[in-house]
């Protein structure tokens, strides 16, 4: 799909992740894991419940210190650098988590407008103008954004939540798991929404999913995460190719065989 | 984000026609400045006027923002066709000037008279303190029949349950409960000593501390010491457990929440409270014959004589009396605040004070109530 954005990017690497050991307790997560992600690349993070991969955009966030490694976003240690330089990269970048973590006591328009306010120093009648640009970029309807995170349904969380990601532009997106809990209509919508907005804003995206059908329509690449290590980061493809028993399981297991044929399906359209 | 030249857009007028030159960075650094740079030049622009983009920076959605706002989403998608700009900048200006036909606009806010916000707010405020009361009374309802259905089952007591909010009610409160009382104990017989100094009757400080702990100070301190850390420990609990479904999950269960989760705190309360109000007595009494000891030179087989002939059993009883009743409301409340919450973390804060500030007021509510009728009674 983004097969010419990549390449004429030059495959140059804002993510970097090298060595990367993680470990909570005795429970080693990650054992000495390398990673990296091309600029205006969707990269899909696939593995088993339980293999570290929101530990992975965690860490590669700055959420997480590792055991040991090094995490670098646009060449930087985010771990090293002092809190304000931190702060100006972490700009850069929009994540997207699980539940949406939307601020209960505001209103779905504050929550965006927040970052635009305290970040960038809009007065609060231009954010909240440029929040609701915003809002509807992510397809929510007008009156959703006087509402309050509790009024929302789940598919309206995320897309307020991928708002609010997007309020400062970022140059990286991280998602986590953005199509679970949604029916599958309000997930096939997500996936084009973050196609469409890739495209249009030149995004790289970092996308932690169990979702095959969102790993076939928008992923660039996937990265298998097993044994504590990426076990293959290719074309999905590729990957669905690759000899190893989860990855056979995963990629050509009933679910993955319809993902698949619908893929195949779509793309003849 | 690297400092750029922030964005120009100028109007040139030729013979045929005027030509609007967009130029520079149009991003969200330069918002401001971009809003009021366009609101000045977009008065030269008409329908004839040709935009030219040629040497547009970089753009993120404000920018484009920006241009579609002043152009009209119209001229933004027409621009967006243009070939003369990069092929990813056209994307953008297509998909934000797309967004702005849908724009989701936040409500504008209601305009009123302070007068009659304060009469509405005036009016809410009865009318929820009524609904309250309703709901208080329906929910210790709700326990006490709890309580019937189960007090003959000794099967679907919760002994665990119980014996854990014992401890975390009652043994833990046991320090600073002491401490509090001790030293409130001791401020009553200086004060006492102070005052009855002028009549010469510093012994009767005896008498001013035997009475104020066994009737009043040593329930009525324990019971509020314990509205302010047990209430709101329960109501943070329970809410929080609300707001997670958790009780939902319960009820989904045929479990009934009132018995699993009300009854094991209330009744820890129940047996907690009286021994908490034993303790404070005590100290209390200690408090204030450490005073009268080291301050008043009393002899300490004095204090005891004294406190013996003019105490009866009576005081400590009408004392004691009340704490089962203090620990009923205490532990009701602080339950029924923490089912009251909804969904949000300000949620949680606002039941969890609620349920704090409600149960010191019926705690002294009933204090003073008591004390009319035990005036009544003679006691």
């Amino acid at each position: 799909m983004n097969a010419i954005h990549a390449t004429e990017a030059a495959r140059q690497p804002v993510i970097e992740v090298r060595d990367l050991v993680n470990r909570f307790g005795t429970q080693l997560v990650h054992d000495h894991l390398n990673l990296d992600v091309y600029r205006g690349e969707i990269l899909g993070v696939v593995g088993g419940s339980g293999t570290g991969k929101s530990v992975l955009l965690r860490t590669i966030i700055g959420l997480v210190r590792p055991e040991s490694g090094s995490v670098r976003v646009f060449g930087e240690d985010l771990l090293a650098l002092p809190a304000e330089r931190r702060s100006m990269v972490e700009r850069r970048f929009g994540v997207l988590f699980q539940s949406g973590a939307l601020f209960s006591s505001l209103t779905v328009a504050e929550n965006v407008a927040l970052p635009l306010i305290e970040h960038a120093g809009l007065p609060r009648p231009d954010a909240e103008r440029l929040a609701g640009v915003k809002l509807a970029l992510a397809g929510l309807p007008i009156d959703a954004a006087g509402k309050y995170p509790s009024q929302l349904s789940g598919g309206m969380i995320k897309r307020a939540a991928l708002a609010r990601s997007l309020a400062l532009d970022p140059e990286i997106l991280f998602l986590d798991e953005p199509t679970a809990g949604l029916d599958p209509i309000s997930a096939a919508a997500f996936d084009s929404l973050i196609v469409t907005l890739q495209n249009a804003l030149g995004l790289t995206v970092f996308l932690v999913t169990h979702d095959l059908d969102t790993l076939y329509t928008t992923c660039d690449r996937v990265a298998v995460l097993s044994q504590h290590r990426v076990l293959a980061a290719a074309p999905i493809d590729e990957v669905a190719a690759t000899d190893d028993p989860w990855v056979q399981a995963y990629f050509h297991g009933p679910r993955g065989r319809a993902a698949l044929q619908s893929a195949h399906a779509g793309r003849k359209d | 984000m690297t400092e750029s030249p922030p964005g120009r857009a100028q109007v040139v007028r030729d013979a045929q026609a005027s030509r609007l030159m967009i130029s520079g960075d149009w991003t969200l650094p330069h918002y401001v400045q971009l809003q009021h740079l366009m609101a000045t030049v977009s008065k030269d622009v008409d329908t004839n006027t040709v935009i030219d983009a040629k040497n547009l920076g970089a753009l993120d959605t404000s920018g484009a923002m920006v241009i579609a706002q002043w152009l009209g989403s119209a001229r933004a998608q027409e621009l967006a066709l243009d070939v003369s700009i990069p092929a990813p900048r056209r994307a953008l200006l297509k998909t934000v000037a797309d967004a702005m036909n849908t724009y989701c606009q936040p409500l504008p806010r209601e305009r009123r008279s302070t007068a009659s916000i304060l009469l509405e707010r005036i009016g809410q405020a009865v009318v929820s303190s009524w609904k309250q009361t309703l709901k208080l009374l329906g929910f210790i309802g709700m326990v006490l029949q709890a309580i019937a259905a189960t007090i003959w089952r000794p099967r679907r007591w919760r002994v665990t349950a119980l014996v854990s909010h014992i401890e975390q009610t009652g043994l833990d409160a046991v320090p600073i409960l002491s401490l509090l009382s001790f030293m409130v104990g001791a401020v009553v017989a200086f004060l006492g000593a102070t005052a009855l100094a002028t009549y010469g009757a510093s012994v009767f400080v005896v008498d001013l501390i035997g009475f104020a702990f066994l009737r009043e100070f040593g329930v009525l301190l324990t019971a509020i010491l314990l509205a302010g850390r047990t209430a709101s420990a329960f109501t943070a609990q329970i809410g929080s457990m609300k707001a997670r479904e958790e009780i939902d999950a319960i009820r989904t269960l045929g479990l009934d929440p009132i018995e699993l989760l009300v009854l094991p705190r209330v009744l820890a309360l129940l047996i907690a409270l009286p021994l908490l109000t034993f303790i404070a007595m005590l100290t209390g009494i200690v408090g204030g014959a450490v005073v009268c000891l080291s301050v008043l030179k009393m002899s300490l087989s004095m204090f005891i004589s004294m406190f013996r002939d003019d105490m009866s059993v009576t005081q400590f009883l009408v004392g004691m009396a009340k704490a089962p009743v203090f620990a009923f409301l205490i532990g009701v409340i602080g339950c029924m605040e923490g089912f009251k919450v909804s969904g949000s973390a300000q949620s949680v804060g606002e039941h969890t004070t609620s349920a704090v500030v409600q149960s010191i007021f019926v705690v002294i509510l009933m204090d003073a109530t008591a004390a009319l009728f035990y005036m009544e009674m003679g006691w």
